[in-house]
């Protein structure tokens, strides 16, 4: 076999369909035997927050950008036909019909897979998310760490 | 045809049969033989893509009422 080859995904968007068809690219890759990382930038952070509400010290804003995101993954909104809530469950249930794995489930399975997760702490100030709230297990870094992995990445992509 | 383990990933979705695959090709050694059965329709363009890219031979396929059947062998 040839070297390990490299897959570097953006997840941009904090919409549950994006980040569950970045998601199951990962789980893909992975068992291609890629060497995988999905940076979370802006939006795309709410994937990792944990569900549960975590006290941490925050300024007044940060406190309304908490309360305003989706709380986890779970809570994600639909990109399209969202009609204020009602369209993720209308998909979550047919998703279960059709046996497709709920995006929570791929984003255990991804890191199982030793798919590295990172979150860009940049934009975790922006909106005042500290690491306590999110995933353990999961790496910090900025644009430089990203490109590392980019630049020999043979598949990148940004959602 | 000398089968060392049988995968039965009827009724999954994308991309849980190419996962399960991945893992249960782990477990086994180079030459032995791995059978998957698969109801997902994208599994036949998947999987033979994956045993490629991955160096593994498609020794055989069949399509049996609704569900597919393969016979990998490690590479």
């Amino acid at each position: 076999m040839t070297e390990t080859k490299k897959t570097t995904i953006i997840l941009f968007s904090g919409d549950y369909d994006k980040a569950m068809a970045a998601y199951i690219i990962a789980n893909g890759a992975a068992a291609y035997d890629h060497e995988v990382t999905i940076f979370h930038t802006f939006w795309g952070l709410n994937a990792l927050r944990k569900d549960e509400n975590i006290q941490v010290k925050k300024g007044f804003m940060e406190k309304m950008f908490g309360k305003m995101m989706p709380r986890g993954a779970d809570k994600m909104g639909l990109s399209k036909m969202n009609f204020a809530g009602f369209g993720p469950k209308m998909i979550k249930d047919v998703m279960k019909k059709h046996n497709a794995m709920p995006l929570p489930q791929l984003i255990e399975m991804a890191q199982e897979q030793d798919v590295k997760l990172v979150a860009c702490t940049m934009t975790m100030d922006l909106l005042g998310l500290q690491k306590e709230e999110l995933l353990d297990n999961i790496e910090y870094a900025g644009v430089a760490a990203y490109l590392a992995d980019a630049q020999e990445g043979n598949v990148n992509l940004f959602i | 045809m000398n089968v060392a383990k049988v995968l039965d990933a009827k009724g999954l979705a994308c991309p849980m049969p190419i996962v399960k695959t991945k893992k249960a090709i782990n477990e086994l050694e180079s030459g032995q033989v791995l059978e998957i059965h698969t109801t997902d329709k994208g599994a036949k363009n998947d999987l033979t893509a994956w045993a490629k890219s991955g160096g593994h031979e498609l020794l055989k396929y069949e399509e049996e009422n609704e569900i597919l059947k393969f016979w990998i062998q490690k590479g």
